[in-house]
């Protein structure tokens, strides 16, 4: 009698296999768009060609261009003239602290937003000017110099102030760029900030009074409350995520969401925030995962040579 | 009263009291087993040890899980994954599991729909392996259930409201499936309670059945042969093992089952550890929300093929045929008018009609997944008339097919 196993085996994992394709890989390319990543380039925005004075920088932002009226720069002791809830009331949205802009974004991003912040972002179906829809970022018009050198100059100076390499840590990376309209639960992340260990039940309540009155402003500035982040690693998957922060107009055309603007390594870092908070484990995973692929291939084999020993008797 | 001796050991002890000597004999070392089988017969066994990892993941997670509208998903995404020591490793067992439990079912569906195994004196244990399937895919739902998520809610929404019977507009009794107008803390309650304790009785229970009603018929074979299996078991312990037709249950076939699940764990732990995304569908990690529905509502894999038999035609047409598709499978043994006990390799048209019927129910389950746009709204409507059209002619071939 011929042995027939092996043809049997490679009809039940062809079959298992074309299964497999037909309801994972294909039946996902039917059902979403695909975007290829462009590397956070914004190949769309042409690249800054000046070199920027970070001490000039320094005087346009806190002088001329007027940034500090909006925006917080703690870092450098600029506090913010609102609390979150009281900001976005007045703009939708709280401004975001500059201190560490310069190692969040692409520089290309930057010196669009800066003088065009709806075209930067993405957003000029919803802020159309010849509608009087203005962006509650107010343009930089100019100092009077050159206009393109006085950008290069501001940038130079976010960038001058802001973290360097490594010290960008994913919390920055996702409060700057994410944070004030996403929460994440998960990571004790809200659109105001970490919630606090609180003493007094009248303080718990004055931050979630907060919270909520800065949560009804958002819902107002952008349709619908964006969601909570918390395992959008899982739900969404990295490619997802990064081609949608590199355009959401691609998948969602007309939301409210703007282009972030994140430049290559602060997306890592965003990346690396939504896993500790959605797929914690996943360095354990890994680990364990060998360890116990191991111990089964050493039952497997050891299981082999005992049907061997059996059978010997019976062929 | 029987007469008892005092005991010269432990292993004495316990023979007296539980005859565990003939326990061990009748279940395993003169429980006789075809030598004539290949790998696809430890299927059986395979289930079990699958089976076993559910029940003790399950163990594990229910500790942790709280079957609550508003905490049951943090308790499994946050406290489970997070939180609990190795609590991401019973999950992804369980999920994992589950999905693979399915593809094990249907390998031994049809292997033994391929060998003719439902047939002379083996109906029973098609009939009791069908109603184990059906406990399994209700487990398998009500499981879906739990982590409350969005495919957990629409899934419910969509699959209770089969009850309504289309046109019947039994709209009262998927009221009363659910509690409530809509999934909610009662329907979320209630499919925990089946998930967890009914089903699974009634899990442990048919599979006392389907090990039962092997018993007097036996396993069957490659060749359908059908062996003297006292003559055969006699040259044995006599000593003559490589004439014999039979082996034992244990060690003999045992070792062979243990290979099997040997190669078997190395695939499924490859799977839990580093490919668990197919099992742990990603919309089932959006919350529930009963004001979103998700773009594409799929169920898991498993399902596809009997959803795609419902979607392709209108309500009520869709529903009688998702209804046959449901118990048709129950009434193999009856509508395969063969004489025949053979592999399907040696019976003429249903050699065919096998390879068919494994073909469409690969392409209903490819349809059943992509959105119903063309050419696939057109190729599922034909895939399951196809379906249909085989159980009407699988009598009429059977019919005619001569005795071998």
């Amino acid at each position: 009698m011929k042995n027939k196993e092996p043809l049997i085996l490679a009809v039940v994992v062809a079959f298992t296999l074309i299964t497999y394709y037909l309801v994972e890989p294909f039946a996902h390319s039917q059902m979403h768009k695909h975007f290829e990543s462009e590397g956070f380039a914004y190949k769309d925005l042409p690249a800054l060609t000046q070199k920027g004075d970070a001490a000039r920088g320094k005087e346009l932002v806190t002088g001329a261009a007027a940034c500090t009226g909006c925006h917080a720069i703690s870092k450098e002791g600029f506090a913010a003239a609102m609390d979150p809830a009281t900001a976005a009331a007045s703009y939708g949205v709280n401004p975001p602290d500059l201190s560490n802009a310069g190692a969040v974004y692409s520089e290309n991003f930057l010196a669009d937003l800066i003088v065009n912040p709806a075209h930067a972002l993405k957003v000029e179906h919803k802020f159309d000017i010849n509608k009087g829809q203005m962006h509650p970022m107010v343009p930089f018009y100019g100092a009077g110099g050159d206009i393109n050198q006085e950008v290069a100059d501001i940038i130079a100076y976010l960038k001058s102030i802001a973290v360097k390499g490594e010290a960008l840590t994913p919390e920055i990376a996702y409060e700057t760029a994410c944070g004030r309209c996403h929460a994440n639960h998960y990571a004790g992340w809200t659109q105001i900030g970490e919630k606090p260990h609180f003493k007094r039940k009248q303080d718990e309540l004055t931050f979630e009074m907060n919270l909520a009155n800065y949560q009804d402003a958002l819902t107002k500035y952008m349709g619908k409350l964006p969601p909570d982040l918390s395992i959008y690693i899982r739900s969404r998957g990295e490619h997802y995520i990064k081609t949608f922060v590199e355009n959401p107009q691609n998948y969602l055309p007309g939301t409210a969401m703007p282009r972030v603007g994140v430049n290559p390594e602060a997306a890592e870092k965003v990346i690396e925030y939504l896993e500790d908070s959605g797929d914690a484990k996943r360095h354990e995973r890994e680990s364990v995962g060998y360890k116990v692929m191991v111990f089964m291939l050493i039952f497997a084999v050891f299981a082999f040579l005992w049907k061997k020993e059996v059978w010997r008797d019976l062929h | 009263m029987a007469h008892f001796t005092k005991a010269t050991s432990v292993h004495d002890w316990l023979n007296q009291r539980l005859g565990i000597d003939t326990v061990r004999r009748v279940m395993a070392t003169e429980y006789w087993i075809p030598k004539n089988i290949n790998f696809l017969w430890a299927m059986g066994m395979v289930l079990a040890i699958t089976f076993g990892l559910l029940l003790v993941s399950g163990i594990f997670l229910l500790m942790y899980y709280q079957p609550n509208v508003a905490t049951a998903f943090d308790s499994v995404n946050y406290t489970i994954m997070k939180e609990v020591e190795f609590g991401w490793l019973w999950r992804h067992i369980h999920g994992v599991a589950a999905s693979v439990v399915f593809l094990i079912i249907y390998i031994h569906m049809f292997t033994g729909i391929y060998y003719g195994s439902y047939k002379k004196g083996r109906e029973m244990i098609w009939i009791s392996g069908m109603l184990l399937f059906v406990a399994f895919s209700a487990e398998a739902f009500s499981g879906y259930m739990l982590p409350w998520g969005q495919m957990s809610y629409w899934a419910g929404m969509v699959i209770t409201n089969l009850f309504a019977g289309g046109s019947l507009h039994a709209d009262g009794l998927v009221e009363w499936i659910r509690g409530d107008y809509v999934p909610a803390q009662a329907f979320l309650n209630r499919f925990f309670m089946l998930h967890v304790l009914l089903i699974p009785l009634a899990i442990l229970g048919l599979i006392g059945l389907h090990f039962g009603a092997l018993r007097i018929p036996h396993v069957n074979n490659q060749d359908g042969e059908e062996i003297d299996f006292d003559a055969e078991s006699k040259k044995y312990l006599a000593g003559d093992k490589a004439g014999s037709k039979v082996i034992r249950f244990a060690n003999d076939f045992m070792s062979k089952d243990m290979m099997v699940v040997g190669i078997y764990l190395v695939f499924f732990f490859y799977l839990v550890f580093f490919h668990y995304d197919f099992a742990m569908d990603p919309v089932n990690f959006d919350p529930a929300d009963g004001l979103k529905t998700p773009a594409h509502i799929y169920p898991e894999w498993y399902f596809l093929w009997s959803y795609e038999i419902l979607r392709p035609f209108s309500t009520d047409v869709g529903l009688m045929a998702f209804g046959f598709a449901q118990v048709i499978f129950m009434l193999l043994p009856f509508l395969d008018r063969s004489p025949n006990a053979l592999p399907a390799s040696r019976r003429g048209l249903f050699k065919f009609w096998f390879w068919a019927m494994l073909i469409d129910m690969i392409v209903l389950t490819a349809m059943g997944k992509v959105p119903p746009i063309e050419p696939f709204g057109t190729i599922g409507f034909y895939a399951a008339l196809t379906f249909i059209s085989l159980w009407i002619l699988l009598p009429i071939i059977t019919m005619f097919e001569k005795k071998v």
